[in-house]
């Protein structure tokens, strides 16, 4: 067990912990934030997989800083529709979800 | 019926999880070797740096559509029916102590930025890095009180937003007619690479600042 194989598998962690908190948190920001862990755990994933041979791959690294800025302007459009939804339904949740249950209620 | 749509979630994503982990313990070597590649055409490529070489030339068309990316997101979030709460300052005047740091850094980040953009081209840097300090310096601003949110960009504004993409394009537009896309010239690449760069980070700066920006100004519903 190397340093690259603990980082692979430290982001293959997060990326588990952000799909759980995709699926079971309702609230919208909560739902945003569990998909940016998603996202690190992706580029954790890309980054020490890259480097297990013992020479960093460039490309991978560029890959990643390219998502990272990706991730960035799509978590920003996310709060931007949440902040819509909240405006026209006064909730931040899906209208799918159960509502009431959440005491992170807006 | 909660607690048992959490045991079966649970269940099924610490599954995912075990099927992850032994994929990346059992993943073979890559057949290609893509390190050696980029470092026997790094001479060729205009930089020195071979994530730059990377991000600026050999895959310049991921960096292409990513500003566009940028741009869309923000094209959205500024699409997206707003009840702008008009130009009026933050209802908290910030501290005059935070006013005087954040004049005094504003400066030194847009030095900051054009050393990272500079730097780029033969270590750790460029123009995504050096987007972000300015794209900081602006929220910094922002925070302080001394600029304003965005309502509706000006015109000045909306072609600061689009010049990192125009300039991008209009680069690739002109190689197209020599071939390929994106096929730097030899001995034109550093060049073009720099021009490119620099038009890059002042719209990610732009942009990246945009999104709070433009977030910071819809009025908060009680």
């Amino acid at each position: 067990m190397n340093a690259p194989l603990i980082y692979a598998l430290t982001g293959a962690a997060l990326f588990v912990f952000g799909v759980t908190g995709l699926m079971l948190q309702a609230h919208l920001l909560r739902k945003i934030l569990a998909f940016n862990v998603m996202g690190s755990g992706i580029f954790l994933v890309l980054v020490g997989l890259a480097q297990r041979t013992g020479i960093p791959d460039p490309v991978p690294q560029a890959m990643v800083l390219t998502g990272i800025v990706v991730a960035i302007a799509a978590t920003a459009l996310a709060l931007a529709l949440a902040r819509q939804l909240l405006d026209q339904s006064g909730e931040m949740r899906l209208p799918e979800e159960e509502a009431g249950k959440d005491k992170l209620d807006v | 019926m909660k607690a048992l749509l959490n045991i079966a979630v649970l269940s099924l994503t610490g599954a995912l999880g075990l099927v992850l982990a032994w994929s990346i313990l059992d993943l073979p070597a890559s057949a290609v070797r893509l390190p050696e590649q980029v470092t026997a055409q790094l001479d060729m490529s205009g930089v020195a740096h071979p994530v730059t070489a990377v991000l600026l030339n050999f895959r310049g068309y991921d960096t292409l559509l990513e500003i566009a990316v940028l741009l869309l997101a923000l094209l959205g979030m500024l699409a997206l029916p707003r009840q702008a709460s008009g130009s009026k300052p933050r209802p908290v005047p910030a501290s005059p102590m935070l006013q005087t740091l954040a004049r005094l850094l504003t400066p030194l980040m847009v030095l900051v930025a054009g050393y990272v953009l500079w730097a780029g081209a033969h270590r750790p840097g460029g123009a995504f890095q050096a987007g972000a300090v300015l794209a900081g310096a602006g929220v910094l601003l922002h925070l302080a009180g001394l600029l304003p949110a965005w309502a509706t960009p000006g015109r000045a504004l909306r072609a600061g937003l689009a010049t990192g993409l125009l300039v991008f394009i209009a680069v690739a537009a002109t190689l197209m007619t020599q071939g390929t896309l994106l096929q730097y010239p030899p001995g034109w690449a550093g060049a073009l690479i720099l021009v490119i760069e620099a038009s890059l980070t002042l719209s990610l700066g732009l942009i990246l600042a945009g999104l709070y920006l433009v977030l910071a100004d819809s009025k908060v519903q009680a």
